[in-house]
């Protein structure tokens, strides 16, 4: 068994034993949306929505919403404890490159994502009789670029905070405007004409869109798919540039 | 050759040097100790070693690789215990030797040093559940599991019982019979005058002294103790001009004299001289504690 295999088989048990991280990521977006769509008035046709229904457009919140749990509330403590307690400096002493360790866990946060992303497609198709989405390849797109900019976003709060409780701070002071931008208080397909230009140039807002986009059948919108590329590559340089090892 | 050498090595840190011009070299198979108080920079001093640290002047050498740019073949050769590091609260004692073993091309049996080690009960035990001694022999586990050629272990039997302690002490001489030259980083006297061939003092950020324990002990000004209750008192001014005494101390009527062979024929013939008994008298060796002591003192002063 090769290095990062063992790191990854290790990292993946430990990752199994967080039953509050795993609730937050695959089971609270599926049971948000449930209870959504458990309000009769948002299975009705809105004509102001284009004829679509609420729970339509909460479908792909939701999606945003497993992404952001991954990659703002959940990885960036995992990772600062790591780097607090001494683990990255006692592995950097072996022949595995502690980047092995965080790499892995970007690796398993981002499955879990994707893997709730999922949840929440399948209960809103088969609880809801939300289409599935129309343009499956645009979709995926839409979706491995928005997993990208949250991990991204949370490996970045990570390198410029120097300990777990700073990155949880900053976590938070983070995540309460992603869900926003995703679109969680209000669709960002539903928000006012200027709320909506602005939104669509953060991360989540375009990523929103896209998905939107996708799911009725549409190729995404090319800036939309660019500027959250654009934001994850942001990010990403962010992370590698201030990250610290202790 | 030797195996480790460091050449005027120096570290600072906002100013301060906590490292400044050390030098020493460790020769293969040896057990050497770094021996010093709280702040003289053992510690900075062995994370240079480790690559950790780079070291901001004097060069570094070990088995001829520079540690901080040989990183991936230093790492082969080096196993490491760190005073300060944790695993993942959760993964047990078992999984951390599993994934350790997996680093290394050719690692140790892990059973086996589990069982060395006493923690073969505690395998299937988280490291967070685990007592700070367990957690201590997991980590010497660790830092062996690669079959290094060189070990730096920093404060290796800390949180460890008596018992623990000498079973780690008999492992470590068996790792050196087998060839691995170990650097002991420790603060325990007993320790080091028991495993080490040759120690070096660390003070300020200095070496004060390097040389094996006994000749640490006998370099000391107080090298020989001697100690007795006179039946008569003896005056100062027999005791002033005693050859070779460092210090001379009364207490309850008895006399603890610090010096040389010397010191003691002078003690000797003096009594002999005035006919006084020497009562419960005791001839010692001063310990590396004493030694220790009187070379941290030195260099305050």
């Amino acid at each position: 068994m090769s290095a990062s295999t063992a790191v990854l088989r290790a990292e993946s048990r430990l990752f199994s034993r967080e039953p509050f991280t795993l609730f937050w990521i695959v089971a609270f977006p599926t049971i948000l949306l449930v209870i959504l769509g458990l309000i009769p008035s948002f299975r009705d046709p809105d004509p102001s929505l284009g004829g679509q229904r609420v729970i339509d457009l909460y479908v792909p919140v939701n999606v945003l919403l497993a992404m952001i749990m991954a990659g703002i509330q959940a990885l960036p403590p995992v990772l600062s404890g790591y780097r607090e307690r001494g683990i990255l400096r006692r592995m950097s002493t072996t022949p595995v490159r502690p980047a092995s360790l965080l790499a892995a866990q970007i690796v398993l946060h981002f499955a879990t994502a994707v893997g709730s992303a999922l949840l929440v497609i399948a209960v809103g198709r088969i609880a809801f009789g939300v289409a599935l989405p129309g343009q499956v390849p645009g979709y995926l797109l839409a979706l491995l670029l928005a997993a990208l900019s949250a991990l991204a976003l949370g490996a970045a709060v990570t390198a410029v905070t120097p300990t777990v409780r700073a990155t949880t701070v900053v976590g938070m002071l983070v995540f309460f405007p992603a869900m926003f931008l995703a679109g969680l208080w209000v669709p960002v397909q539903a928000m006012p004409d200027v709320l909506r230009r602005v939104v669509e140039y953060f991360p989540f807002g375009a990523a929103s869109q896209a998905l939107d986009q996708a799911a009725g059948g549409a190729w995404p919108d090319w800036t939309h798919l660019g500027v959250t590329a654009a934001w994850a590559i942001v990010l990403i340089a962010a992370a590698v540039r201030w990250f610290r090892w202790q | 050759m030797s195996i480790i050498e460091v050449n005027g090595l120096r570290k600072v840190y906002g100013g301060r040097p906590a490292v400044d011009g050390v030098t020493f070299a460790v020769e293969e198979g040896e057990i050497f100790g770094i021996l010093g108080s709280n702040g003289a920079g053992k510690t900075t001093t062995v994370e240079c070693l480790e690559g950790l640290r780079r070291p901001d002047g004097g060069a570094v050498r070990v088995a001829g690789l520079d540690p901080r740019t040989d990183r991936a073949e230093l790492t082969g050769i080096l196993g490491v215990q760190l005073q300060e590091s944790e695993l993942q609260e959760k993964l047990t004692v078992r999984e951390a030797l599993e994934l350790y073993s997996a680093f290394y091309p050719n690692p140790a049996d892990w059973r086996e040093l589990a069982e060395r080690l006493g923690i073969t009960g505690k395998l299937t035990t988280r490291f967070g559940k685990l007592s700070g001694g367990q957690k201590q022999r997991l980590f010497i586990a660790l830092a062996l599991i690669g079959r290094p050629r060189i070990v730096v272990l920093d404060e290796l039997t800390t949180g460890l019982d008596p018992r623990a302690r000498r079973d780690t002490w008999t492992l470590i001489e068996e790792v050196r019979a087998s060839g691995v030259t170990v650097v002991l980083v420790t603060h325990f006297m007993e320790e080091a005058q028991r495993l080490c061939d040759r120690i070096a003092v660390f003070k300020q950020g200095r070496v004060a002294a390097l040389d094996t324990p006994t000749g640490l002990i006998l370099r000391s000004a107080g090298g020989t103790v001697l100690s007795f209750t006179p039946s008569r008192p003896l005056g100062e001014d027999d005791l002033a001009d005693l050859p070779g005494a460092a210090t001379i101390e009364r207490r309850d009527g008895r006399l603890t004299v610090h010096g040389t062979d010397a010191t003691v024929n002078a003690v000797i013939s003096l009594l002999a001289r005035r006919q006084i008994t020497a009562e419960r008298l005791r001839v010692t060796d001063a310990t590396l504690d004493d030694a220790f002591l009187e070379l941290t003192e030195d260099v305050e002063n």
